[in-house]
């Protein structure tokens, strides 16, 4: 696996030592708080940046996303002993379950991801974390704390993702003419299980708390030049999006296994 | 005044800092000279309390930096103001932002204090017309200007500059250096600059630090360097023509 994520050798110690490294990082976010005055604007700042300038492409690729469930669900079901309402069915449970959740935080990672790290990796390059620093402000506090809290609004796009992938997949099912509104609607409101909406958004929490921290970590600790604020935020990317997968596994094991 | 006792620092397996003794004065303008490679920046980032020496001591007017509790260096930081060889400004901010930047943060002053504060430490370095500009609009003499109001918006009792006329035209590099001098003089701080400009050196080097492979070669003043007969410094100072001429000049002339 890691040879696939681009490293040819494998040092353990490397890899311990950055997780600790993280580690400390994320207690030195919650140390020594900045202003609350400046803290709050930092936070609608980074919430307007974040969670506004994301809802765009994240309504884009669920709408999307959905039609596309829909069409795949409604083109595999041969036998005419399965209900029709299973293409409805299917298509909440997907975008609910998965879909939302995890593949639009994978997205997240990319764009999300690396604006953190090369908004925070260039600052480090132009020695502007280093004048905070020497000013005896918390750099790690004041710049990584308000995205972790802008991100706690992220359930919130989540959602909206959610209601929009089901539309896309009901648009793409009566308009493509592969069931009627009814059946659509009867599975999606079939064996519908509130606690799949809580585990949904328990693991986008998760998943807004790495998006925000995991950039942050390669940004504020690069070292280099311009061309490595390109490469740690290529490297932010594919870490975040390894660490996103490996919490969904644990996430869903411990929520939903039995 | 900060008083430097022997101090090391040291990076995987290089040995940068091997032992360096100085101290710098309070109302003067401190430079440190030498090669790329010869330890300066390291030297100015353990005076700032970015890098932690591995051996030795640093004490700000008789306070040892490594005995202070975290809290004691945060107060001891905030006496201190630095000017980045980038100039290091907050690209989000205005001019006017980033000079409040400090007081927003540390102070309880009302809007109109900050304001006036802002204006008043604008204006002492000559900058009264981009207050609501950002940093990429502005060049990069107003830039520093900028960074040394930052620096000294709080009133510091140190004032680190890294590099201050890097990437400046001779004339605004003369006019950043005789700012900082007056500076210095005027709120009677403790300056400590690090430099590759000789014009610097014999312009405002009221006391110059020369570092060569992490070890003091030389130390003195901008009237003694003309006088050493120190072949390290003199290979530096007079590597160009013009300085190696006047040096000849100077010495004739003394006999």
């Amino acid at each position: 696996m890691l040879f696939l994520l681009g490293y040819t050798y494998f040092h353990p110690m490397n890899y311990l030592a950055s997780i600790g490294r993280y580690a400390i990082m994320i207690k030195e976010v919650f140390k020594k708080p900045t202003k609350w005055r400046i803290m709050k604007s930092l936070i609608l700042k980074e919430v307007d940046e974040l969670i506004f300038g994301s809802l765009g492409i994240l309504i884009f690729i669920a709408f999307f996303m959905g039609a596309v469930v829909a069409i795949q669900t409604a083109l595999n079901i041969t036998s005419e002993l399965i209900p029709k309402n299973l293409v409805g069915f299917a298509t909440r449970q997907s975008i609910i379950l998965e879909f939302a959740p995890t593949f639009c935080s994978i997205i997240m990672a990319g764009k999300v991801g690396s604006y953190i790290t090369s908004s925070i990796g260039t600052m480090r390059v132009t020695e502007q974390i280093d004048a905070l620093e020497v000013m005896g402000v918390n750099a790690l506090n004041y710049l990584v704390f308000p995205k972790i809290v802008a991100l706690c609004l992220y359930p919130f796009i989540i959602s909206i993702a959610m209601y929009v992938g089901i539309f896309g997949g009901w648009m793409a099912a009566v308009f493509g003419g592969f069931s009627t509104s009814a059946d659509f609607i009867a599975g999606v409101q079939l064996d519908f299980i509130p606690f799949h909406v809580a585990y949904a958004f328990l693991k986008t929490l998760v998943f807004a708390f790495v998006l925000a921290t995991v950039p942050s970590y390669h940004g504020f600790y690069m070292t280099g030049g311009a061309l490595e604020v390109g490469k740690a935020s290529t490297t932010s990317f594919v870490w975040t999006s390894v660490v996103i997968i490996v919490a969904n596994y644990i996430l869903t094991q411990l929520l939903l296994g039995q | 005044m900060i008083e430097v006792n022997d101090i090391h620092k040291s990076f995987d397996n290089s040995h940068i800092l091997k032992g360096v003794t100085t101290s710098f004065q309070k109302g003067k303008t401190n430079l440190i000279i030498g090669q790329s490679g010869s330890g300066k920046t390291v030297f100015l980032k353990c005076l700032l309390g970015l890098f932690t020496p591995e051996e030795g001591t640093i004490s700000y007017d008789g306070k040892i930096y490594t005995d202070l509790t975290d809290e004691q260096k945060r107060d001891l930081r905030q006496e201190m103001g630095m000017v980045f060889q980038g100039s290091a400004l907050f690209d989000s901010m205005t001019v006017e932002g980033n000079v409040k930047f400090p007081l927003e943060m540390f102070t309880k002053q009302s809007k109109s204090e900050m304001q006036d504060r802002a204006d008043f430490v604008l204006k002492r370095v000559n900058l009264v017309d981009a207050h609501h500009k950002y940093p990429s609009e502005i060049s990069g003499g107003m830039q520093k200007r900028v960074a040394i109001a930052r620096a000294i918006v709080m009133n510091p009792k140190y004032l680190f500059c890294d590099e201050p006329n890097s990437g400046l035209d001779p004339k605004t590099a003369i006019v950043i250096d005789n700012l900082i001098k007056e500076i210095t003089e005027e709120y009677n701080i403790t300056t400590v600059i690090n430099t590759h400009d000789m014009n610097s050196v014999m312009e405002i080097g009221e006391k110059i630090l020369f570092l060569k492979d992490g070890l003091k070669a030389w130390e003195g003043s901008n009237k003694e360097i003309f006088k050493t007969d120190n072949e390290t410094v003199t290979d530096f100072v007079y590597s160009s023509d013009l300085f190696k001429k006047v040096r000849q000049m100077y010495i004739e002339e003394r006999n």
